[in-house]
């Protein structure tokens, strides 16, 4: 009897791939990066899906909005600034993604103080990031023209918010804005839809930092020998800062 | 059970205080060249609005705006996200089958929507 097969090899030996990962990095953060390679193909299925129904409607796409006009408006003021809002919370996400990557790389030292710092800057970032959204959100869901008032119908939200004319009406002794026409209801449901989603990301994001911080400020990690959590849950961050870089370039730019 | 025969890569990652040094200085140039893009786009975006362009300069600006974004998400993916650090097998199987599927998804939904867009328009 010769050849290969008839030498007796245990199951681990014979199926474990050696002892050696091809890609040498652990699992923990090799099923981090399947995550997000899948996650990825999620948000690319919806980013080209947006392009799909731009380029396959002729008639909404007469009054697809332009993208620097999606959102002009400012907090406390009344100007008319096309695309500060929305670069003002991409460079948020930026500097919360940097902020991260120093996390990162203070794990790397083991210096505990460092990544504490760094990431309770991160986890400030991502708040800052949320309720920026709110206010666009509320900003849109409303309908005027960064006027606080009284939500006049309810059927705001049914008639698609985003852009639409108004006219003032008197109700219950009030003067209240009334939306009679809404834009183009396409855009706003992928709108709401896509950024709704990588909101939801960032929220998640957010949770998974503060409860490793925690663990960060409770020493699990330094007992540990290495923060490579860290490392894990800046993926996570780092992927959610790349989807709004397209988001912004597909939303508000094309 | 404690297995000896697992590689611990976890450890790898360590690296001194100088290290860290050369390490923070390349985030720092990310950190500008990420900036300097996202302020290209806004400034590009404000001053070149496509209702000033004719149809061949938004498609020129239009074009821009795509290789500054993957411009700005290799810089996230490479650095940030260490992948360009990582070993080759690892980044050829994250990196290969993501571009070719999406881009094969990018063409066949184009396709797709000329024609619908087509059928719309001339055949009603």
């Amino acid at each position: 009897m010769a050849g290969a097969a008839s030498t007796e090899i245990d199951s681990a030996t014979a199926w474990g791939g050696g002892w050696r990962s091809p890609f040498k990095v652990s699992y923990g953060k090799l099923m981090m990066w399947f995550f997000l390679v899948s996650d990825g193909l999620t948000f690319g299925g919806l980013l080209t899906s947006l392009g799909f129904a731009k380029f396959a409607n002729p008639e909404t796409a007469g009054d697809w909005p332009m993208g620097e006009q999606v959102f002009t408006h400012l907090p406390f003021t009344h100007a008319h600034a096309p695309l500060i809002y929305v670069a003002f919370m991409t460079f948020i996400l930026i500097v919360s993604s940097v902020t991260m990557v120093l996390a990162v790389e203070a794990g790397h030292r083991m210096d505990k103080k460092g990544v504490i710092k760094w990431m309770l800057w991160t986890v400030v970032g991502g708040l800052i990031f949320l309720c920026s959204q709110v206010w666009e959100w509320s900003t849109f869901i409303a309908g005027y023209d960064g006027v606080i008032s009284t939500w006049a119908d309810n059927a705001t939200l049914y008639h698609s918010p985003y852009g639409g004319e108004y006219t003032t009406v008197m109700e219950h002794g009030h003067e209240v804005k009334k939306m009679i026409s809404h834009g183009p209801t396409l855009y706003a449901n992928f709108f709401f839809f896509i950024t709704g989603f990588h909101g939801f990301h960032v929220f998640t994001g957010v949770l998974f930092n503060a409860l490793v911080l925690r663990n960060v400020i409770r020493g699990v990690y330094h007992k540990r020998g290495h923060y490579e959590m860290v490392e894990k849950v800046g993926l996570y961050w780092h992927f959610v800062d790349l989807v709004w870089v397209f988001v912004f370039t597909f939303f508000y730019l094309v | 059970m404690v297995r000896d025969d697992v590689v611990e890569y976890s450890l790898d990652a360590h690296h001194s205080e100088e290290e860290g040094k050369k390490i923070r200085k390349k985030i720092a140039f990310v950190t500008v060249i990420l900036s300097v893009v996202t302020i290209v786009e806004v400034a590009v975006g404000i001053y070149f609005p496509k209702s000033e362009l004719s149809i061949g300069g938004w498609w020129a600006v239009k074009i821009g705006y795509i290789i500054l974004t993957v411009v700005k998400a290799g810089y996230i993916i490479m650095v940030f996200m260490h992948l360009g650090d990582e070993h080759r097998n690892l980044r050829r199987m994250i990196l290969w089958p993501y571009i070719i599927f999406i881009l094969y998804l990018i063409f066949i939904l184009s396709v797709e929507a000329i024609a619908i867009n087509d059928a719309w328009t001339n055949l009603r």
